[in-house]
C-alpha cells in the first residue's frame, strides 16, 4: 500500500514539476517586469517558447561533436531526477529513500559539467568564458551546500532529505541561529546556481557579464528547449528545497490520503509563488555585481555556512 | 597463493635480466611487456584470493645475518595488491601496443624491477624486506623518470625525485629502526605489533613514517617532485607511479600507523593526517586548475586525490581514536574505496594523455584541442575517466568521495570541540578540493578534446588500436564498473577494514547495492541512479526527437563572428579560450593568496603595433623554499665545514676528543635507569 501512494505520489510530482517548472519561470520574469513598471510577457510564455522550440530542428555548427547533441539530454535527465528527489507536496515518494542532499548536489554538479562541455565544444571564445566562470563559481558554491547538508545532518542526524524534512515538520527544534545561518548560506548557493542577479543576469545577451548563457550560444531548436528546460528545473528544485527545509509545514505525511495531498499542493503552490515573488523583488532591488565581486559574496556564504556549524557546536555542546 | 606470488616476483627479476637480450629485437620486448602483464594478473588474482581467504605468510629461506625475510599477505595487502595488479596490466598492455622495433635497455630494465620493488613492499612482513621494496620501487622508478635524460628539466626532475626518495628511504629506515628497538632485530610484524612503542618514540615514529611515506605518496609539503617526475617518465610508467607508487607508500602509512603502532593512538595522530590530506587536496586541485601541462595537470589531481585518502585515513583514525569503531569502518572504507578508484581513473587518464602524445606529439594544451573528432575512442575513454576524477555521479570517484563526505559530516560525534570545528572546516575545504577537481578535469578535457584544434599537430593526431585500445577500455570499464558497486566492494574489503580499524560489527551497514552509512541513515544506490537517468534522460531524448528529427549543420553562430580566413581552416587558435586563460577566474580568487600567483597585463601605447601582452604564473611555495633558502643553508654550512681544514693539529685533536666526551656523556645520559 505504502509502494503505491508512494509511486502515485512520485508520478504526481513529477508531472508537477514538469508543468510548473518553466511557469514558474515565466512568474518570476512576469513579476520583475511589473515590479519595473512594465507589462511584461504572459507568464505562460516560456511554455509557448519551448513547444515552438522542441518542434524546430537544431542548428549545429559544423565542427560540433557528439557532446553538443548528447549534452542537453544529459544535463535534462539528471535536473529531472533532481527535482523528483526533492518532495514538494508529499513526503515518503517512491524515490524518497535514495534523496539524500549529497546526491543532488552531484547530480547537480553532473548537469553543470555536461553544460560546461557543451559550451565549450564548438570551440568559440564566449562558450569557453562561461564555462570556466561556472565552473569557478561552483568551486564555492558546493563547499557552502555541503556545509548546510553538515548542519541539517547534526541536528537531524542524517543528510537523507526526507528524514531531514520529518524532524523538522515536527517541530522539535524549535528555532535555531545555525539553521538561519544555513538559510542564508543555501540561499546564495540558490542565487549562483540558478545564474540570477547579483551573480549572474539572466535575461541579458551582453557578452561580456554572462555566465550560464554563454555556454549555450550555440543551442539551438529542440536543444535549445532542453537547455531552457534543465534551467527552469533547477530554479524549480531549488526553491522546492529552500521551502521543503526551511518552511517544511502543511506537507502530506507518508502514507496520507489524496486530501493531504490537495492541501499539500495548495500550501506548495503558495509557498512557492512567495518564493517566486521574494526572488523577483530580490531581483529588481539589487545591481548584478562585478564578476570577481561573485567569490566574496559566496565566500560569505562559505563563513556563513561554517559559523553555523560552529555555533551549533558551541550552543548545544555536543560532547 | 603467496608462494606463487613470490614466484612472480622471481619471474620479474629474471625479465629485467633478461631485458638486455630481449631489447634488442621487438618481439624480445614485447615478451617483457606481456610478461609483466601476466605477472600483474597474477598480482590482482592474488589480491582477491588474499581478500577471501585466510591471511598467509610465508618466511623465505633467505634473508639479512639477523633472520629470514618474511613475506606475508593478509587483507591490507591483499586490497593493495588489486590496485597494483589492476594498474599493472593496463600500464602493461599500453607499452605492449606501443611496441614499435627495439628499445632503450636503461627503460626495459627497470620496469619489471619497479613492479616487483612495488609487490615486495606490499607482501613484506618485516621491515628489512619491506624497506628493500620501497628502495627498489623508488630506484627503478628513478631510473624510468631519467630516461630522457639529454633533456635538462628532466634531469632536473630525476634529482630532486631522487632527493626526495633518499628522504623518504632514510626516514622509513629510521622508522622501521624504531618500531623494532625494544624487540629482537629481525623481529617480522608480528613480534612488532606486540610491542608497540609508546611516548616519545611513538610519536618519532608517526613523523618517521609521515616524512618516509608521505614523501612518496606526494603529501603536502613533500610533494613538489611528483608534478615534475610523473609526467618525465614514460607514459605507462607515469601512470604506475601515479595509480600504484602512490599507493604502495599509502599502504606502508596505513601499515605502521593503523597496524603495527599498536591500536591505541592519541586523537591528535588523526588530526595531523587529516591536516596534511586537506593541504594536499587543495594544493593538487588548485595546481591541478591552474597547469598547462596535461601530464602535470594529472599529477597534480594525483596529489589531490591522495590528500583525500590521507583524509579519510587520518578520519578513522580519530574515530578509532574516540571508540567509534562502525563511524572509523566508514572513514576507512572511503580511504580504501577511493584508493581503488582513483588508480583506475587516474590510469587511464595518464594513458589517455599518453596516447595524445603518442598521435600529437605534444604535452602542452595550448597546442591540443578538438581531438574528439580525429581520437574519438581515446576522447570516449577519457572523458569517463574525466568524469569519475571529478566526482560526478555515477562513476567510480563520487561514490568514494560521497561516503568521505558521509564520514566528515559524522565526524561531530568525535565529542572534542576543537576536533568538531576542524572537522566543520575541513567537509568545507574537502568539497571546495572536489569542487577544484571538476573544474580542473572540465579544463583538461575540454582544452585537450572539444573546441577547434590549436595546431597542425592536433588536427593531424591518429587514432590508437589494437592492443593499446584494449589498455584504456579496462580501467574505463573498471571505472564505470565501481561506480555503480561500490556497497559490493566495500563488502570485498571488509576484512581490510577490519584490520585497520578493529570493529567487528558495524560493517554490515555498509555493502550491498545500496552504500549506507549507518542503520537508516543515508544511503547512495548508484545502480538505481544510473537506471533511473537512463530512463528519465532516454525518455526526453525519444519525446524530442520525436518532435523534429534530424539536425541541420551551419557555421558557428559565435555572437555574429565573420568565418576565419582561408589560411586557417580551424579558425584563428587565439579565438579560443586557452590554457591560461581557462585558469583565469581561479588564479585570481585563490591563486593569489595560495600559490603566489601573478598577472602582468603589458599594453603598448596608443599608435604602436606591438600586440598587447599577458603574463601569467604562479609558484609553489615549496619548491621555491627547496629553490631558495635550502641552497643558500647548504653553502653556509658547506663553508663552515670548509674551515675545519684550516685547524692546527691541537684544534683538531681537541675537537676529537670533545666529541668523544659528547657521546660518552650522551651514553650514560640514555644508560641512566
Amino acid at each position: 500500500m505504502s509502494i503505491l501512494t508512494g509511486l502515485v505520489t512520485q508520478l504526481l510530482h513529477l508531472a508537477l514539476i514538469l508543468a510548473l517548472a518553466p511557469v514558474l519561470t515565466g512568474c518570476v520574469r512576469w513579476l520583475k517586469a511589473r515590479l519595473m513598471g512594465r507589462r511584461g510577457p504572459h507568464p505562460l510564455q516560456p511554455w509557448r517558447d519551448l513547444l515552438k522550440l522542441v518542434k524546430k530542428r537544431p542548428v549545429l555548427a559544423e565542427n560540433a561533436s557528439i557532446i553538443s547533441r548528447a549534452a542537453p539530454y544529459v544535463a535534462v535527465g539528471v535536473a529531472l531526477l533532481a527535482a523528483a528527489l526533492v518532495p514538494s507536496f508529499a513526503r515518503g515518494m517512491l524515490l524518497a529513500p535514495f534523496a539524500d542532499l549529497l546526491l543532488i548536489a552531484g547530480l547537480l554538479a553532473l548537469g553543470r559539467f555536461a553544460m560546461a562541455l557543451a559550451g565549450m565544444d564548438v570551440g568559440t571564445s564566449f562558450g569557453g568564458l562561461g564555462a570556466t566562470r561556472e565552473m569557478a563559481f561552483a568551486a564555492l558554491a558546493e563547499p557552502a551546500l555541503v556545509l548546510a547538508a553538515l548542519i541539517f545532518a547534526i541536528l537531524a542526524g542524517t543528510t537523507h532529505l526526507d528524514v531531514i524534512i520529518g524532524i523538522f515538520q515536527e517541530g522539535a527544534l524549535g528555532l535555531r541561529v545555525s539553521l538561519g545561518f544555513a538559510a542564508v548560506a543555501l540561499l546564495a548557493v540558490a542565487v549562483a546556481e540558478n545564474a540570477r542577479i547579483p551573480v549572474d543576469n539572466p535575461a541579458t545577451h551582453l557578452e561580456l557579464t554572462m555566465v550560464h548563457e554563454a555556454m549555450i550560444l550555440e543551442a539551438s531548436g529542440r536543444h535549445l528547449a532542453l537547455w531552457d528546460f534543465q534551467a527552469s528545473f533547477r530554479l524549480t528544485l531549488w526553491l522546492a528545497l529552500l521551502a521543503a527545509v526551511f518552511l517544511p509545514f502543511g506537507m502530506a505525511a507518508p502514507g496520507a490520503g489524496p486530501v493531504a495531498w490537495v492541501l499539500g499542493l495548495g500550501v506548495f503552490i503558495a509557498k512557492m509563488a512567495a518564493l517566486a515573488f521574494a526572488l523577483a523583488v530580490f531581483e529588481s532591488a539589487i545591481a548584478k555585481m562585478r564578476l570577481f565581486r561573485v567569490p566574496e559574496f559566496l565566500g560569505a556564504a562559505l563563513l556563513l555556512g561554517l559559523l553555523g556549524a560552529v555555533f551549533l557546536f558551541v550552543s548545544t555542546g555536543l560532547s | 597463493m603467496l608462494i606463487a606470488l613470490a614466484l612472480t616476483l622471481v619471474v620479474l627479476a629474471m625479465l629485467s635480466l633478461a631485458a638486455p637480450l630481449l631489447a634488442r629485437a621487438a618481439l624480445g620486448v614485447r615478451v617483457v611487456y606481456a610478461g609483466t602483464a601476466c605477472v600483474s594478473l597474477v598480482f590482482a588474482a592474488g589480491g582477491i584470493a588474499g581478500l577471501v581467504s585466510a591471511a598467509e605468510a610465508l618466511a623465505l629461506p633467505f634473508g639479512p645475518p639477523w633472520g629470514a625475510m618474511r613475506l606475508a599477505l593478509d587483507p591490507l595487502s591483499a586490497w593493495f595488491l588489486l590496485i597494483l595488479g589492476l594498474s599493472g596490466i593496463a600500464a602493461s598492455a599500453f607499452a605492449f601496443g606501443h611496441v614499435a622495433g627495439t628499445e632503450a635497455p636503461r627503460l626495459l630494465v627497470p620496469y619489471p624491477l619497479f613492479l616487483a620493488g612495488m609487490a615486495l613492499t606490499l607482501l613484506a612482513a618485516d621491515g628489512f624486506t619491506l624497506v628493500l621494496g620501497f628502495e627498489l620501487m623508488s630506484f627503478a622508478s628513478w631510473v624510468l623518470v631519467a630516461h630522457e635524460h639529454e633533456n635538462a628539466e628532466n634531469r632536473r626532475a630525476a634529482r630532486l625525485y631522487l632527493g626526495f626518495a633518499a628522504l623518504g628511504g632514510a626516514a622509513l629506515i629510521l622508522c622501521f629502526g624504531l618500531l623494532a628497538a625494544g624487540v629482537y632485530a629481525g623481529a617480522g610484524f608480528a613480534a612488532l605489533r606486540a610491542a608497540p612503542p609508546d611516548g616519545l618514540r611513538a610519536l618519532a615514529i608517526l613523523l618517521l613514517v609521515v616524512i618516509g611515506a608521505g614523501s612518496k605518496a606526494g603529501l603536502v609539503p613533500l610533494h613538489v617532485w611528483l608534478p615534475l617526475a610523473h609526467p618525465a617518465a614514460p607514459s605507462h610508467v607515469g601512470a604506475l607511479m601515479s595509480a600504484a607508487m602512490t599507493k604502495a607508500a599509502l599502504y606502508v602509512l596505513a601499515r605502521v600507523i593503523f597496524d603495527l603502532a599498536g591500536p591505541a593512538q592519541p586523537l591528535f595522530w588523526g588530526a595531523v593526517l587529516m591536516v596534511l590530506g586537506l593541504a594536499s587536496a587543495i594544493m593538487g586541485a588548485l595546481r591541478a586548475a591552474l597547469e598547462e601541462d596535461t601530464k602535470t595537470l594529472l599529477a597534480c589531481s594525483t596529489i589531490e586525490n591522495i590528500g583525500l585518502i590521507t583524509l579519510g585515513l587520518g578520519l578513522a583514525l580519530a574515530f578509532r581514536a574516540a571508540d567509534l569503531g562502525a563511524l572509523a569502518a566508514v572513514a576507512a572504507g572511503a580511504a580504501l574505496l577511493h584508493a581503488l578508484n582513483h588508480a583506475m581513473f587516474k590510469t587511464l587518464l595518464f594513458l589517455g594523455a599518453g596516447e595524445v602524445l603518442y598521435g600529437t606529439a605534444s604535452r602542452r594544451m595550448d597546442r591540443l584541442g578538438g581531438l574528439i573528432k580525429a581520437m574519438p575512442w581515446t576522447a570516449g575513454l577519457v572523458l569517463l575517466g574525466a568524469a569519475a576524477a571529478a566526482a560526478l555521479p555515477p562513476l567510480s570517484g563520487f561514490a568514494s568521495e560521497w561516503l568521505l563526505l558521509q564520514a566528515l559530516i559524522a565526524a561531530w560525534r568525535v565529542g572534542d570541540l576543537a576536533f568538531q570545528i576542524g572537522a566543520a572546516a575541513a567537509t568545507a575545504l574537502a568539497a571546495l578540493a572536489v569542487a577544484l577537481a571538476a573544474t580542473a578535469m572540465l579544463r583538461f578535457y575540454g582544452l585537450v578534446f572539444l573546441g577547434r584544434p590549436r595546431s597542425p599537430r592536433a588536427a593531424g593526431a591518429t587514432e590508437i588500436s589494437g592492443v593499446a585500445r584494449g589498455a584504456l577500455i579496462l580501467p574505463a570499464a573498471l571505472t564505470v564498473m565501481f561506480g555503480l558497486t561500490p556497497g559490493f566492494l566495500l563488502e570485498l574489503a571488509a576484512p581490510a577494514l577490519r584490520l585497520l580499524t578493529g570493529a567487528g560489527a558495524g560493517l554490515s551497514a555498509l555493502g550491498g547495492v545500496t552504500m549506507t552509512v549507518s542503520e537508516g541513515g543515508a544511503g547512495y544506490a548508484p545502480m538505481i541512479v544510473f537506471g533511473l537517468l537512463l530512463l528519465l534522460g532516454g525518455g526526453v531524448a525519444w519525446f524530442a526527437r520525436r518532435q523534429a528529427p534530424g539536425i541541420v549543420r551551419g557555421p558557428a553562430w559565435d555572437c555574429g563572428f565573420i568565418a576565419p580566413p582561408h589560411h586557417l581552416p580551424f579558425g584563428d587558435p587565439a579565438t579560443q579560450v586557452s590554457a591560461a586563460g581557462m585558469a583565469q577566474p581561479l588564479r585570481r580568487m585563490l591563486g593569489k593568496t595560495l600559490l603566489a600567483a601573478r598577472e602582468k597585463v603589458e599594453v603598448p601605447p596608443p599608435g604602436d603595433t606591438e600586440p598587447a601582452r599577458l603574463q601569467a604564473g604562479f609558484h609553489d611555495p615549496v619548491l621555491a623554499l627547496i629553490a631558495g633558502p635550502l641552497p643558500r643553508a647548504r653553502d653556509r654550512l658547506t663553508v663552515l665545514a670548509e674551515r675545519l681544514r684550516d685547524f692546527s693539529l691541537r684544534q683538531c685533536l681537541g675537537l676529537g676528543f670533545t666529541v668523544l666526551l659528547a657521546l660518552m656523556a650522551l651514553l650514560i645520559l640514555l644508560e641512566r635507569p
